[in-house]
C-alpha cells in the first residue's frame, strides 16, 4: 500500500487526504456530541449508554476500522506530501515570506504531530484500557469511562495541556475544513462564502465544545 | 541590371496566391524528413512557422535569445488583430482591408503582398480560435469587434488588451507540441550571431549560447529570419530590452538587401518619458483612442499654470482646449493613423502647447466617455490599461487625464524579400516585422499581429517548399565546412575584440548616445540638415565604441553585457543606413516625415513621380556607402491618393 | 532617495553563492526597481578597474519587455515575490513603493524545479516542459471550420481568458510555502477546460500535465494561496479547485492511463 501511494500523483494524494480528513471531520461530531453528555448532570448516565453502545454495536465496529484506515491514511499521506514540499525547496530564502496567505496552512504538519501525540495519550487512556491493554486507574473498571473522565480532568495538569491541545485541533480543522473542499474541487463563487463560515464555525464549536468539558469538571463539578 | 526580382505571380491580384498555390512545387512528406530548417525568433511569425513547418514533417531548430519562447515581445501588442471578416455587418471584405493597409501605409507597400494578408486574414482568426485563444465575445457567444485607427469599419479582434499574448501563447504551444512530438527543437537563451552562406545560399548560423558564452554552429537547409524590428536603435522604444537587429544585420552584411529601413513607426500613445534613467517606454494601447480624446489647452497662459501645478487639467473648460485631431481630421477624429497622430502631438508640443514637466506631453481624456458610458464601462474596456498607467505614474487616469506622447514603436522597414518572403540570399527567408513588405510606410493598428501570424502560419509553408523542392537532393552539410568555420572565426573574433578594448564606458553609455542622435535627426521630424549631420555623428559614436568600450566579466560565462555589446554594435551600424535612406528619399510618407515636403497644411507630400519604390539598400562594407536598388511598385488595383482623414 | 541592496551573487549553477551589500544613492522615487539595479550595473562597471571579481560585475537579473506581460522578470524583494506591491510584476514595481534609507534584500526564486544560472537568473525550463506536457489544443495549421461556427458563453470566454493571462513568471512557485506550480497548471488547464476546443482532450490533458508537473520536482499544494496573493495576473484559486475537478474527473471516468503519444496526432 505505501508503495502505491507513493506512485500517486500530487493531486491524488491530496484527494485521499482530502476524503480521509472529512471522515475524520464527521467522526469528531459524534465524539464530541458524546463527551457533551458528559454535561447532563445525570451522574453519567446518558454518556455511559452512549459510550456502551459505541464500544459494543456491531456497525460501529465496522466503522472503526474506517475509522483507523482514515487515521492513518491521513497521516501518513500528510508526512508523505510534506516531506516532498521540503525537498522542493533544497535552498530556502534569506527574508522569510511576507506574502499574504492562508496561515494555518503552513503549520497543518506541525498542528497535525501534535494533535497525533494527543491522540496517543487519548488512546492510553481510553481505548487501551477498553481494549485490555493498558491497566485502567486504581478502583475503576475497564468500562467505566465516566469515572476514567472525572478521574483525569480532576487533574488540572493533564486539563491544562488538553485545552492547549484541543486550541491547536481548532487551527488544524480551521484550515482543514476549507481546504479539504478545495482540494476536491468543490468550489463555486455562491457557496465559497458558505463553505468559509462553516469552516470556522465547525472548528469553534468542535475546539471549543471540548474545552467546555475539563473547565466543567476543574470549576463547576 | 536589378538584382531584385519581386517575383509576383501572374493574374488578377484576387487569383495571384490561389495561383501560386496552384503551381508551386511540393516537398514529398519522406523528403521533408531529410530537410532541416533554421529559424530565428519564437514571436508570431517564428513560432506559428516553426510548429506549422514542423506539422508538415520538416526537422526545424528554433533559436531566441529569451529563456522561453513565449517571452518574445509580440507577446506585448495590446489592441487587437484585424481581419475581414465583416462580422460586423459594416461592409467589410477583403478588398477593404487591402485598400485600407496600402492607404495606411501612404502606397509605400506592394500591392501583391498586402492582398494576400487581407486574404489570409480570416484563417488566422479561424486558426487562433481553435487553438483555444479567448478571444472577447458577445452575449450570444459570437466574436467581438472594435474598431481601430485608419479604417471606418470594426475588423479588429481582440482579448482584453492583451491580444498579442494570447495570440502569441497560442502560437507557443502549437510550437510546444512540435518541440514534444521532436519536429521542433528548441534552443532557448540563444544568440544568433551570424547567417552562414555557403555557394551563394543560407545553410545555417553561427549562435552563442548566452548561459555558457559557448559558440555553436547549426546546418539548415534554408534559414528562416522572424527576428522582429530594430526599433531599439533608437535607445529608447517601445520594443523589448533585448529586441534587436543583429541576425538581420547579419544576413545584411552577407548579402541580403534592407528594404526601407527609414521607414519607423512613432506610436502616438505612450507613456511620456519622465527622466534620464529611463530604460524604456510604455505603449498605452491604440485602442484608447475610440473613446479618448486628445487635447491640450488652447492658450498658452493655461499652459503655464498647468506646468506649475496652479490649474488643474481638468478645471480647464471646454472652450479652452484645443481637440487638435477633432479640429483638424473631422472625419476620422482621433482616430488618425498613427502617425498623422503622432506629427499632430509633435507639431502642438513644439509650437509650446505640450503638458507635462518635459511639455513633451498631452492629454488622453476619458471625461467624456466616462460621463457618457459610465466609468463601469470604460473600466471594463480599458481598466488593465488604466491600471498599468496607474502604477507607472502614479495617478488615476479615472480622475485627471492621461499624458501622453509619441515614442518608436514599429519598424516597417526590414529585410527586403521578394513574394515568397525570400531575400536576395537564396534560402534565406524573413518574415513578421523582420521583414520590410507589408506596411508600406505606416502600420495601421492591428495589422502588425495579422502579419506575422500570416507569414508563420499560411505563407511560408508554400513559399518554402517551393524553394526547397530543388534541395532535396542536398545532402545535411557538416558544420566543419570551411564557410562554417570561417563565420565562426569571425564571430568569436569579435567578441573577443568587445573584451579586449577596456575602455571606460558602459554599452548604454553608447547606446544612450546613439538613441539621441536617432530621435534628434531621424525621428518624428527630419530635414536634410540634420540628416547629414547625424551621417557625420553615427561613425564618430561608432569609433568611439570600438575604442572606449568596457566590458566587466569573461566571454565564456553568462554576461549580459557582452549581449548587449554586439547588440548596439550593429544599432551603431544599422542607424547609419537608417539615416542614409531617409536622406534618400526626399518626399514625406508615411511614418517619414521629411520637413521640406509638406503641404502648406503640415501634411505629408509624397512624390509618386520619383519616390513610388521601395529602397532595398545592398551592404558593401562597413565604412563604404551601400548601392541602393529600386523595386518600382505598381499600383493596379488602387489608384494613388493623397491620403485623406479629414 | 539612497538605499542600501543586499544581492544574491552566484556565478554559476555550480558555484557557491553569497549575498553581497551594495550603497546606491540619489534614486529618483520615479524610477523602477529594474531601473534602479541598471543605474547599479552602470555603478560597477564605472568603479571597477583591470580585472574583476563576481560580485564586481553588473548584476545579472531576467528582464524584457519591461511592460509586465513577457514575464521574464523575477525577483523575490523582501520576502515578497515581485516585491511589495500587488498586481505586477518586478519591471512595474516602482522606487516610489520603498523609502529613504531602506535595506532592500533581493534574492532569486528558489525552487529545486529552478536552478540558478547566474546571480538572481534562473532556469524555469520546467515551466515549458509542462506545457509541452499538453498545454495545447492539438490541432494543426489549416483546414479550421469558421471561427464563430461554435458560439463559446461569454461567461466561459472570460473566464478562459482570465485564466490564460498567466504570464508564466514562475512566481507562484517562487511565493509557495511549498515551491508548488499548482497555480501556472491550473490556469493553462483552466482555460482549455472552458472552451469547447480544449475540451475534446480535457482528460488526457490535466493527466499529463500534472504527471510532468510531479515528476520536475515542484512541491505539492497545501491551500496556502502564496501564489493567488503575489500573482501579476491576478490569477484565482479558483483555478486550482477547478484543475483539482477536472483531475478527480478524469481520474474516475477515464478507462487507462495516460496512453497517448506525445504531442497528440
Amino acid at each position: 500500500m505505501n508503495n502505491k501511494i507513493l506512485e500517486f500523483s500530487s493531486i491524488s494524494k491530496k484527494v485521499f487526504m482530502a476524503l480521509a480528513g472529512l471522515f475524520l471531520i464527521v467522526f469528531l461530531l459524534v465524539h464530541l456530541t458524546i463527551n457533551l453528555f458528559l454535561l447532563l448532570g445525570d451522574g453519567g448516565k446518558l454518556f455511559t449508554a452512549s459510550a456502551h453502545f459505541m464500544s459494543t454495536n456491531p456497525v460501529i465496529k465496522i466503522f472503526e476500522v474506517f475509522l483507523f484506515g482514515g487515521f492513518i491514511l491521513h497521516i501518513i499521506i500528510g508526512i508523505l506530501l510534506t516531506l516532498k514540499n521540503w525537498a522542493s525547496r533544497p535552498v530556502g530564502y534569506n527574508q522569510s515570506n511576507k506574502s499574504k496567505t492562508a496561515f494555518f496552512s503552513k503549520y497543518m504538519i506541525w498542528t497535525g504531530l501534535i494533535v497525533f501525540t494527543f491522540l496517543a495519550i487519548h488512546m492510553m487512556n481510553f481505548y487501551f484500557v477498553k481494549l485490555g491493554l493498558v491497566q485502567p486507574p486504581d478502583g475503576v473498571g475497564k468500562h467505566e469511562f465516566y469515572q476514567m473522565t472525572i478521574l483525569l480532568f480532576s487533574n488540572k495538569v493533564y486539563s491544562s495541556i488538553y485545552i492547549v491541545l484541543l486550541i491547536i485541533l481548532g487551527f488544524h480543522l480551521n484550515h482543514a475544513f476549507k481546504a479539504a473542499f478545495q482540494t476536491l474541487g468543490l468550489n463555486h463563487n455562491k457557496y465559497n462564502c458558505t463553505i468559509g463560515f462553516l469552516g470556522t464555525a465547525y472548528s469553534i464549536i468542535v475546539a471549543g465544545g471540548f474545552i467546555i468539558i475539563p473547565i466543567y469538571f476543574m470549576f463547576f463539578f | 541590371m536589378s538584382k531584385i526580382e519581386s517575383k509576383i505571380p501572374d493574374g488578377p491580384i484576387a487569383e495571384k496566391w490561389s495561383n501560386f498555390k496552384s503551381h508551386c512545387k511540393l516537398v514529398n512528406p519522406s523528403n521533408k524528413r531529410k530537410i532541416d530548417i533554421i529559424v530565428v525568433g519564437t514571436g508570431l511569425a517564428g513560432a506559428s512557422a516553426a510548429a506549422s513547418l514542423g506539422e508538415l514533417g520538416y526537422n526545424v531548430k528554433i533559436f531566441c535569445y529569451q529563456d522561453s519562447p513565449r517571452r518574445a515581445h509580440s507577446i506585448a501588442a495590446q489592441g487587437g488583430i484585424n481581419a475581414a471578416k465583416n462580422y460586423q455587418n459594416d461592409g467589410d471584405s477583403v478588398f477593404r482591408l487591402f485598400y485600407d493597409t496600402v492607404k495606411g501605409g501612404d502606397y509605400r507597400a506592394r500591392e501583391a503582398n498586402v492582398y494576400r494578408l487581407a486574404e489570409v486574414s480570416n484563417s488566422i482568426i479561424d486558426q487562433c480560435v481553435a487553438q483555444g485563444v479567448p478571444f472577447a465575445r458577445d452575449y450570444g457567444g459570437l466574436l467581438d469587434n472594435r474598431s481601430f485607427g485608419g479604417a471606418q469599419v470594426s475588423r479588429t479582434f481582440y482579448a482584453r488588451g492583451q491580444t498579442g499574448q494570447q495570440l502569441l501563447l497560442g502560437a507557443y504551444s502549437t510550437l510546444s507540441r512540435q518541440i514534444k512530438k521532436g519536429t521542433v527543437k528548441m534552443y532557448n537563451r540563444r544568440d544568433v550571431l551570424d547567417v552562414v552562406v555557403v555557394d551563394g545560399k543560407a545553410r545555417g548560423v553561427i549562435t552563442r549560447n548566452l548561459t555558457t558564452g559557448e559558440i555553436e554552429k547549426h546546418f539548415g537547409h534554408a534559414v528562416v529570419l522572424a527576428t522582429g524590428g530594430y526599433g531599439n536603435v533608437f535607445f529608447l522604444s517601445t520594443n523589448a530590452m533585448g529586441s534587436n537587429v543583429t541576425p538581420a544585420w547579419a544576413a545584411y552584411k552577407k548579402g541580403a538587401f534592407f528594404g526601407n529601413p527609414c521607414f519607423t513607426q512613432i506610436h502616438p500613445t505612450c507613456i511620456p518619458v519622465h527622466g534620464d534613467f529611463q530604460s524604456k517606454l510604455t505603449l498605452m494601447s491604440e485602442s484608447l483612442r475610440n473613446d479618448g480624446r486628445i487635447w491640450v489647452p488652447k492658450n498658452i497662459e493655461d499652459v503655464e499654470k498647468l506646468r506649475n501645478k496652479t490649474l488643474k487639467p481638468k478645471d480647464i473648460s471646454e472652450e479652452n482646449r484645443d481637440y487638435y485631431l477633432e479640429r483638424r481630421y473631422p472625419a476620422f477624429g482621433n482616430l488618425v493613423p498613427r502617425d498623422v497622430a503622432s506629427r499632430a502631438a509633435k507639431e502642438r508640443c513644439d509650437a509650446g502647447y505640450g503638458v507635462g514637466a518635459t511639455g513633451l506631453a498631452v492629454f488622453l481624456d476619458f471625461s467624456e466617455a466616462i460621463g457618457r458610458l459610465g466609468k463601469s464601462v470604460v473600466e471594463a474596456r480599458y481598466g488593465n490599461l488604466f491600471q498599468m498607467y496607474e502604477k507607472i505614474v502614479d495617478e488615476n487616469p479615472y480622475e485627471t487625464p492621461m499624458m501622453i506622447y509619441p515614442a518608436v514603436h514599429y519598424t516597417m522597414g526590414g529585410i527586403w524579400v521578394d513574394y515568397n518572403l525570400m531575400t536576395t540570399v537564396p534560402g534565406l527567408y524573413a518574415l513578421g516585422e523582420c521583414n520590410f513588405s507589408d506596411h508600406g510606410a505606416n502600420r495601421l493598428g492591428a495589422s502588425a499581429l495579422m502579419q506575422g501570424l500570416a507569414d508563420g502560419y499560411f505563407v511560408i509553408p508554400y513559399t518554402i517548399a517551393d524553394y526547397l523542392a530543388d534541395e532535396i537532393h542536398t545532402p545535411r552539410m557538416s558544420v566543419d565546412a570551411p564557410e562554417f568555420v570561417a563565420a565562426e572565426k569571425a564571430v568569436k573574433e569579435r567578441l573577443e575584440k568587445f573584451i579586449s578594448i577596456k575602455g571606460t564606458h558602459s554599452v548604454d553609455y553608447f547606446h544612450k548616445k546613439l538613441g539621441k542622435v536617432m530621435w534628434e535627426y531621424c525621428g518624428m521630424g527630419r530635414n536634410e540638415e540634420g540628416l547629414k549631420k547625424a551621417l557625420e555623428l553615427i561613425p564618430v559614436i561608432r569609433k568611439e565604441f570600438w575604442s572606449d568600450l568596457k566590458i566587466n566579466g569573461e566571454l565564456n560565462e553568462y554576461n549580459p553585457e557582452i549581449e548587449k555589446a554586439g547588440r548596439v554594435a550593429d544599432f551603431l551600424e544599422m542607424g547609419e543606413l537608417m539615416v542614409r535612406d531617409a536622406l534618400n528619399r526626399r518626399e514625406s510618407c508615411g511614418g517619414h516625415f521629411r520637413e521640406e515636403m509638406q503641404t502648406e497644411e503640415g501634411e505629408a507630400k509624397r512624390d509618386d513621380v520619383n519616390f513610388a519604390y521601395a529602397a532595398a539598400w545592398e551592404y558593401t562594407g562597413t565604412d563604404s556607402e551601400p548601392v541602393l536598388h529600386k523595386e518600382q511598385l505598381e499600383f493596379k488595383d488602387i489608384e494613388l491618393k493623397q491620403r485623406n482623414y479629414k | 532617495m539612497n538605499l542600501t541592496l543586499k544581492i544574491w551573487r552566484q556565478p554559476s549553477v555550480d558555484k557557491k553563492g553569497k549575498f553581497e551589500t551594495y550603497q546606491i544613492n540619489d534614486i529618483s522615487a520615479d524610477c523602477s526597481f529594474l531601473e534602479m539595479l541598471d543605474q547599479l550595473n552602470e555603478k560597477l562597471i564605472n568603479d571597477s578597474n583591470g580585472p574583476v571579481d563576481f560580485t564586481k560585475c553588473p548584476v545579472s537579473f531576467d528582464h524584457d519587455c519591461r511592460e509586465g506581460i513577457c514575464g521574464m522578470c523575477g525577483l523575490y524583494i523582501n520576502g515578497r515575490p515581485h516585491g511589495p506591491d500587488s498586481g505586477i510584476t518586478t519591471c512595474q514595481l516602482h522606487m516610489r513603493k520603498f523609502k529613504d534609507g531602506d535595506t532592500i534584500v533581493v534574492e532569486p526564486w528558489r525552487s529545486k524545479a529552478f536552478p540558478i544560472i547566474r546571480d538572481l537568473v534562473v532556469d524555469r525550463g520546467a515551466l515549458d516542459k509542462i506545457i509541452q506536457a499538453g498545454g495545447y489544443v492539438s490541432v494543426n495549421t489549416g483546414g479550421i471550420p469558421d471561427a464563430n461556427s461554435i458560439p463559446i458563453s461569454k461567461r466561459n470566454s472570460d473566464l478562459a481568458m482570465d485564466a490564460a493571462s498567466c504570464i508564466g513568471c514562475g512566481a507562484c512557485v517562487a511565493s509557495c510555502a511549498n515551491a508548488s506550480a499548482m497555480l501556472f497548471v491550473s490556469a493553462k488547464v483552466s482555460q482549455l477546460a472552458l472552451l469547447p476546443q480544449g475540451k475534446i482532450e480535457a482528460k488526457e490533458r490535466v493527466q499529463s500535465m500534472v504527471k510532468e508537473m510531479d515528476s520536475l520536482g515542484f512541491g505539492n499544494c497545501s491551500n496556502t494561496y502564496g501564489c493567488e496573493a503575489e500573482c501579476p495576473k491576478e490569477i484565482s484559486k479558483s483555478n486550482i479547485a477547478r484543475l483539482n475537478r477536472e483531475f478527480i474527473g478524469a481520474k474516475v471516468c477515464y478507462e487507462n492511463e495516460v496512453t497517448r503519444a506525445a504531442g497528440g496526432a
